[in-house]
């Protein structure tokens, strides 16, 4: 039989077949690029706006006036100082709580029921709307106390921080080898010293990136604060009352139709997006620089 | 050998340490099993405090509460009808766009991209979800809102306002808030999410697996769609559960851009309400205890809803990895 | 960490059947021993002595429960759940299983290395000096002359007395182990448990550790689990081939290794299986 020149009809089908296979393909890997493109472009010109307008917007008195009544011009000086107040003692409660219970689900509870249960539930926090968190804080502390509060601000807060901590504290004993902690036992050592002493420093990069990033998360956090921290015209330490925040200021600036309150959001829009990034640049950097050691 | 030893010589000194020693370790134990158990404390706080504070909205409206859209603040009438379509359907719309999207960079970072360029994307990608919301509302109300408003709809209106069934949907007046421009902003900020569970699932799939297909002939996509997907279909609805619950639940952003309006509309260019907007915009100027009970009510439903999807994600996700356990 | 699942061991009675490999009394022995994961069997009715100031070597194929064995002599195994000893393991005569024998005595007089080098992530001074803070208040200078004395004993201050202050994580595999050692030793205790010490070392380091342990057995009585063959008969006195969780032949290390009784240990003595 000799070869014949022309295709037969199934060599035909096939290689039709064949082709749009491979436009199909085609489409699919041009589809995949242009999603990835059509992510980076958000970000890129998300932080373009912020940025450009942000750093238009920058002067020193940023930083050293008070928020100003409309019209008037000021800066972010009070804003900052209860952002800074508030944050700070939503780590100082929050942290310590989910270090704690960390360990409780990583060295005791481990693969136990009550471990698998408080787990699931601390997912759910993890992701739960930050507003309804506000608003059960309003409900038991502003209600019962009876005005707005920095500290009602800072419960809200460490509820969102909480989350954060527990899950990278849990993990990251859990990578500590169990043959760590046989070491300090053996030694006769109790577990609570063996868990302080010796576990958390082996875990302590993890830990306080953890931290770093339950921060992040909270410094441009804006939703709870509207109805416990509030806002607060003046520089104040006093965290039973009132306090002004860098994100509760930017919200009501920049719903308002002064240009110079909008300037002022922008700057502060800026400040916090870079303190943000810079914070979620740095825990990322000190977890690939501790990931090599203890083994 | 002492053959009758009952007695173990203890000095008393050993005893002493042995003894603080165990008391230590209890209280430790105590402490750290009480911070484990005030996790569970805190969620069930959240849940009954707001239903709590709810109670007397949703016992004066009853289930009209749930229908209405009647949302009076000088007559005390409220129906919370308006924000609950409002936050459906901006998620909704979120969802439709963030899942492809999040499909195609899973499927870019996990079979297509170079290994170098995998890692500076996906932190890149990442990053997104590390922009505070607040940010993203500023920038979807001074730069988004006005081209929405200016090219975007006129050219909807135009193009698709016509097309039979959708165009409805499409035809409304150029303000540039709404919920078309709200869900487009929680795509964008869902993204992250979605892809990033996304990429970490196709991961699992076992690379011999794929290679059996590759080496049948297929082409990447019929992998990814043929195999991948298959394998992973449980934790990728998961992921874009987690997504849902992140976009239902979502509030500063929505608030800026959704124009605060409790008014059903057919069309997703008309501005609207979502629930999380509503409390934020309305707390500070809730004058009585109706009014702001029935924000707290809102906060419930908004609460429960979440609850229950990032249960289901939490759920699906768990599977796969219980499966990467077995194997 | 309480030990409540361990309330039914018996106190001591004397052990009739117990082997007399040694004439004078044993500083740790088992008596009757079983062990159990959960409901798996580990360790069925074992019963040896461990020689004041000799070493024993446990010998045996993966899985015999050498170093469950080994384990069960600090109840460094009551750390985890589910995990029970039932029978008698004596220190001294008296039954270190008895949940009334105060747990940081015994792991005061009974040290233990484990497989991989774990030193702790403080300094080299701070590993020694971490354990001997929580038995005794010591001034500065005596604490300073306790962890020198211990990194002498582990063979290590000649390499180590000018970093004291470094962290341990920077030192090598086999300096790390040797610290693990002199950190057991620093606690002045009576006996050291070594479970497989070399099998993560290189020949270097761990002939090193074999010398360590020569010199080592001097002052302590040792127990080392080890799956080298060569190894046990080059340190040990005496030697205990396990098989499947069951003692199967206890004597001094020449007989076991040139004159078995068993079958089976001269089977794997000779490298027939294992």
């Amino acid at each position: 039989m000799n070869a014949t020149p022309a295709m037969s009809s199934a060599d035909v089908i096939a290689a039709r077949l064949y082709m749009r296979r491979r436009i199909v393909n085609g489409i699919g890997l041009v589809f995949a690029m242009a999603s990835t493109l059509f992510g980076l472009f958000w970000l890129a010109w998300i932080l373009w706006t912020t940025f450009s307008r942000g750093i238009a917007a920058l002067s020193p008195a940023i930083f050293t006036k008070m928020t100003p009544p409309p019209g008037d011009a000021g800066g972010l000086a009070n804003a900052f100082y209860g952002s800074m107040m508030i944050c700070a003692l939503a780590i100082a409660i929050g942290a310590p709580i989910g270090i704690a219970a960390g360990t409780f689900l990583a060295e005791y509870a481990k693969k136990s029921r009550l471990g698998e249960v408080i787990r699931f539930v601390n997912d759910i926090l993890l992701s739960a709307p930050s507003i309804v968190l506000g608003m059960f804080v309003y409900t038991v502390v502003v209600r019962t106390v009876g005005h707005y509060s920095g500290l009602s601000g800072a419960l809200a807060l460490a509820l969102i921080v909480l989350p954060v901590v527990v899950r990278t504290t849990d993990e990251m004993l859990q990578l500590v080898p169990s043959a760590m902690r046989e070491a300090g036992l053996s030694l006769g050592v109790p577990q609570w010293k063996v868990t302080m002493q010796v576990l958390y420093r082996a875990a302590l990069p993890g830990i306080v990136t953890g931290v770093l990033l339950a921060l992040a998360r909270i410094s441009g956090e804006t939703a709870p604060l509207l109805f416990t921290a509030f806002d607060n015209q003046f520089w104040s330490s006093n965290v039973g009352q009132p306090l002004a925040s860098v994100p509760v200021v930017i919200y009501k600036f920049a719903m308002s139709a002064d240009d110079g309150w909008k300037a002022l959001a922008w700057a502060g829009a800026f400040i916090v997006t870079l303190f943000v990034l810079a914070l979620s640049l740095i825990s990322r950097a000190i977890l690939l620089r501790n990931k090599v050691p203890n083994d | 050998m002492s053959a009758n030893a009952t007695a173990i010589t203890l000095s008393q000194v050993d005893e002493q340490r042995a003894r603080a020693d165990a008391r230590a370790d209890a209280v430790f134990r105590l402490v750290v099993r009480g911070a484990g158990l005030f996790v569970l404390a805190a969620l069930a706080g959240v849940a009954l405090t707001t239903l709590w504070g709810g109670s007397e909205a949703l016992s004066t409206f009853g289930f009209g509460f749930l229908t209405s859209t009647e949302w009076d603040t000088v007559g005390h009438k409220f129906g919370a009808l308006a924000p609950i379509y409002g936050t459906l359907v901006t998620a909704a719309i979120a969802l439709i766009i963030a899942v492809p999207v999040s499909f195609g960079i899973a499927m870019y970072l996990t079979e297509l991209a170079p290994a170098w360029l995998r890692t500076p994307v996906s932190a890149a990608i990442e990053l997104l979800a590390g922009i505070p919301s607040i940010i993203y509302g500023m920038w979807g109300l001074f730069v988004f809102v006005p081209i929405m408003g200016r090219n975007i709809i006129p050219w909807l209106n135009e193009h698709v306002g016509d097309i039979w069934i959708i165009g409805p949907l499409f035809r409304g007046p150029p303000l540039g808030l709404g919920m078309l421009t709200a869900g487009i902003v929680l795509a964008i900020m869902v993204i992250p999410f979605i892809s990033s569970v996304m990429r970490e699932v196709f991961l699992t799939v076992p690379t011999r697996l794929k290679e059996s297909a590759y080496a049948l002939g297929s082409t990447t996509l019929e992998v990814v769609w043929d195999v991948v997907l298959p394998y992973t279909r449980t934790a990728v609805i998961g992921g874009i559960f987690l997504g849902l619950g992140r976009a239902l639940g979502e509030t500063m952003a929505v608030t800026f851009v959704l124009g605060n309006v409790h008014r059903l509309s057919l069309s997703l260019l008309e501005p609207g309400n979502s629930i999380a907007a509503t409390i934020a915009n309305e707390f500070a100027e809730a004058d009585s205890e109706i009014f702001r009970s029935s924000l707290i009510a809102l906060a419930f439903l908004l609460f429960v809803v979440t609850f229950i999807v990032l249960a289901a994600a939490k759920l699906m996700l768990m599977q796969l990895a219980k499966r990467q356990g077995t194997t | 960490m309480t030990d409540v699942h361990m309330s039914n061991v018996a106190l001591i009675t004397p052990a009739p059947g117990a082997p007399a490999a040694t004439a004078s009394a044993p500083k740790m022995a088992a008596r009757n021993l079983d062990f159990y994961y959960d409901k798996f069997h580990a360790l069925k009715n074992v019963s040896f002595d461990i020689a004041e100031k000799k070493v024993t070597a446990l010998i045996g194929p993966s899985g015999c429960g050498k170093s469950t064995l080994l384990r069960i002599f600090n109840r460094i195994y009551s750390i985890y759940p589910k995990l029970r000893a039932e029978g008698q393991a004596l220190l001294d005569g008296d039954n270190i299983l008895d949940p009334r024998y105060p747990l940081n005595r015994l792991r005061s007089k009974v040290g233990m290395v484990f497989q991989k080098p774990v030193p702790f992530p403080m300094s080299i001074y701070e590993n020694i000096a971490y354990a001997i803070r929580h038995y005794e208040k010591l001034s500065r200078s005596d604490l300073d002359a306790r962890v020198e004395e211990a990194l002498h004993q582990g063979a290590l201050w000649g390499e180590v007395k000018d970093k004291l202050k470094q962290s341990a994580l920077g030192l090598s595999g086999g300096q790390q182990q040797r610290l693990c050692i002199a950190r057991a030793v620093a606690l002045k205790p009576e006996v050291i448990l070594l479970d497989e010490p070399t099998s993560a070392l290189d020949p270097i380091a761990t002939g090193k550790i074999e010398q360590l342990i020569e010199e080592l057995k001097e002052r302590y009585t040792i127990a080392i689990v080890t799956h080298n063959m060569q190894q046990a008969s080059r340190v040990s006195d005496y030697t205990a081939f396990m098989y499947l969780g069951e003692l199967i032949e206890f004597g001094d290390t020449t007989t076991i290794f040139e004159n078995p009784t068993k079958k089976m240990t001269e089977d794997y003595i000779t490298g027939r299986y294992g």
